[in-house]
């Protein structure tokens, strides 16, 4: 999920600092309140290691959704229609409000934009594992619409409910925009699946190559997930990543059957005793390899990140140069 | 369809078209910013004024689709048709490149400001055109021009009173596109066939106010206004620049492999 | 590595829908001044929806109340309504806080 890095091992594991006196107090509060599910807000006391991993869990949100905008951006120029083209760039544009919303929860926790970005920039934070495949036909378009914002919604609608308040407005916020893609990006699939074999067989081709790797990013299988518990227990995470992902699976086949595409699963069926589907194994060492950098298109989605950050300096001081001329301007008038 | 008026006094296509084909190259232009953007509420203000472009273009070629009946669509005007056919001014298509970067942001604020400016008062003349339909769809390009306006505009002034860099890039923008005005002005067979038949107003009349909003804000930018020179190719009589076609390809080479699909 | 005096200052926006009774906080935008913070914040929140009215405030001005939970260990400016220091105008004699 874009938060599954979530159990990702990234070497900033809390530490216990020295506990002064009354403490003990404001860690009972904080607790009573998750325990009420009443929300945390900027000023309230929290545990260093709360805060930490919320700024983590939103910042890393937060750079999904900016480097998402690459693999969907890629087919703005050439999307096929014109009513296409409108609703691809509306989307991307939604995506890039949303990095703005989830920074600015991540700023109300002590940390700034410039610094979120250094560390993704650096390498030192992640971002979703799904951003590093590449889009090769328009229908990967409505499948990601379909697929990753299915999944991303899942994922998401548990945290509206979350304990610290910014963070839990903006995904309300998020939540009723992506609900509307996962709709135009099915919606899309339909009308090509309806279409010509090619149109068939380019939507066919998409589903094949992002269906599992949009199992993986409902992130490892929970007895491989250490940090989730703590996320449980500070009403950040709501629910496992197996769960997260058995509901997915279950809600998306019979979406497929609407479509008439094939998931390429061969070991995908229902499961009478259970209620639920039975899917086939996910390739975890290719999700690591992914997470690590060594996906298809890690480096890429990186370095333009990099390049447009470093290429618009320039504009973002010529901003603020000039800001600081009308304020000078401003005081010598007043004079 | 158009059943409301009397076939005088819908715009010649030729001139819906060329509206059309503004709207629909720049916002491909500006598109290209998504994701590229030199800080992210500036991707999201570009993304936003290239779906207002795309907006305007849907509504221009809509109606210009069912002037021309035979089946034309949105899409076949859009997509179907050759550079040679396109009526859009030449400034329009030039890449964001200047000397001093593949895409330079001094290069598409310029552009931006000396485009709204004149559409300020192109639509806002086009609210008076006998055909209802344009005068319609002036209306609501009015009230969207006004933001690319005063965005460009201000952009404007913060890149030509901001730093030494930023105000030499903005100069040098301005120096490579001013030429590219020249056709805002000129005659055409076109613009004169609309103005008598009501449609659309005299582009010359627009000229002293366009220059007016120019100068007043080179004045605050501390800009230079370029002496007026070179004759670039009119884009508006479909005689284009080398990059057009390149633009085109790319927008067209998808919807073109599968003629007979529906998107 | 961030430079805080780089940035552009963080500005809290409040909007009124066209329905609204009252202005309502949205989130948070980085402008240079005020004119952008408004533009930005039509942008992303609002949408461009007509009717609509628009608070910005830069961050540092606003003052809230105290937290029921006072930290008197750890939080010496509880009555803004962030904790991280850029927000605030720090002389650049002072140094990095």
């Amino acid at each position: 999920m874009y938060t599954q890095s979530l159990d990702v091992p990234d070497g900033s594991a809390p530490t216990l600092a020295a506990v002064p006196a009354g403490a003990d107090a404001l860690q009972t509060r904080f607790d009573e309140k998750i325990d009420a599910d009443r929300k945390i807000e900027p000023q309230d006391w929290m545990p260093e290691a709360y805060r930490r991993t919320l700024v983590r869990q939103i910042s890393q949100h937060a750079h999904s959704e900016i480097i998402g905008m690459q693999p969907e951006g890629n087919w703005i120029s050439r999307a096929p229609s014109l009513k296409r083209k409108a609703i691809l760039l509306a989307k991307v544009q939604d995506e890039g409000g949303h990095g703005l919303y989830l920074y600015s929860a991540a700023e109300t926790l002590g940390t700034s934009r410039d610094q979120l970005l250094d560390a993704l920039h650096t390498g030192k934070a992640k971002y979703s594992s799904i951003f590093n495949y590449p889009t090769l036909l328009w229908a990967d378009v409505g499948v990601i619409g379909w697929l990753v914002d299915g999944a991303a919604i899942m994922n998401q609608v548990p945290i509206c409910r979350c304990s610290y308040g910014p963070y839990a407005r903006a995904m309300i916020r998020i939540c009723k925009e992506e609900s509307f893609h996962q709709r135009q990006g099915f919606e899309s699939l339909m009308v090509q699946m309806q279409g010509t074999p090619e149109q068939r067989a380019m939507v066919q081709d998409a589903v094949n190559r992002w269906w599992w790797p949009v199992l993986a990013m409902f992130g490892p299988p929970d007895a491989d997930s250490t940090n989730s518990a703590q996320g449980m227990r500070w009403g950040i995470k709501r629910l496992s990543n197996d769960e997260l992902r058995q509901k997915f699976v279950d809600a998306t086949v019979p979406q497929a059957a609407v479509l008439r595409v094939t998931l390429p699963d061969p070991d995908l069926k229902w499961n009478e005793a259970r209620g639920q589907h039975d899917y086939g194994a996910i390739d975890w060492d290719e999700f690591w390899a992914v997470v690590n950098g060594n996906g298809p298109c890690n480096k890429e989605r990186l370095a333009n990140r990099v390049k447009a950050h470093e290429d618009g300096q320039w504009v973002r001081d010529a901003a603020q140069a000039h800001a600081a001329k009308q304020r000078a301007r401003a005081l010598k008038e007043a004079a | 369809m158009n059943n409301l008026a009397p076939p005088e006094a819908t715009a010649s296509t030729d001139y819906l078209l060329h509206l059309a084909d503004n709207a629909l190259v720049l916002g491909q232009r500006n598109a290209e910013w998504c994701g590229n953007g030199p800080v992210l509420e500036e991707d999201i203000a570009l993304a936003n004024m290239s779906l207002d472009l795309v907006g305007q273009a849907r509504l221009l070629y809509q109606h210009a689709a069912a002037l021309t009946g035979h089946g034309a669509t949105e899409d076949s005007l859009a997509y179907f048709r050759d550079a040679g056919d396109f009526r859009n001014f030449t400034l329009l298509e030039l890449p964001h490149a200047s000397p001093s970067a593949e895409r330079d942001y001094a290069v598409t604020i310029t552009r931006n400001f000396l485009y709204s400016a004149l559409m300020l008062l192109v639509w806002d003349a086009l609210q008076d055109s006998k055909d209802p339909q344009l005068a319609a769809i002036a209306a609501k390009s009015l009230k969207e021009v006004r933001y690319h306006f005063r965005h460009s505009r201000d952009w404007l002034l913060r890149l030509g009173d901001g730093t030494a860099e930023s105000h030499a890039r903005t100069q040098s923008a301005l120096d490579q596109l001013m030429p590219y005005t020249r056709e805002f002005w000129e005659a055409s067979e076109v613009g004169r066939n609309a103005v008598s038949r009501g449609l659309a107003t005299d582009p010359a009349t627009l000229r002293a106010h366009w220059d007016g909003l120019l100068d007043a804000a080179l004045l605050e930018a501390g800009l230079q206004r370029p002496a007026a020179g070179g004759a670039p190719p009119p884009g508006k009589n479909g005689r284009h620049s080398e990059h057009l076609a390149p633009l085109l390809a790319d927008m067209q080479v998808l919807a073109r492999a599968h003629p007979a699909a529906q998107w | 590595m961030s430079n805080p005096n780089k940035e552009w200052p963080l500005w809290e926006v409040f909007v009124r829908s066209k329905q609204g009774l009252e202005h309502k906080h949205c989130g948070s935008l980085h402008a240079v001044d005020a004119q952008q913070a408004l533009q930005m914040a039509r942008d992303v929140y609002t949408r461009r929806q007509e009717g609509v009215s628009i608070w910005v405030v830069p961050s540092g001005s606003i003052t809230a109340s105290e937290p029921d939970d006072k930290g008197e260990f750890f939080e010496p400016m509880a009555d803004k309504i962030y904790r991280h220091p850029t927000f605030y105008d720090i002389p650049d004699e002072v140094g990095h806080m």
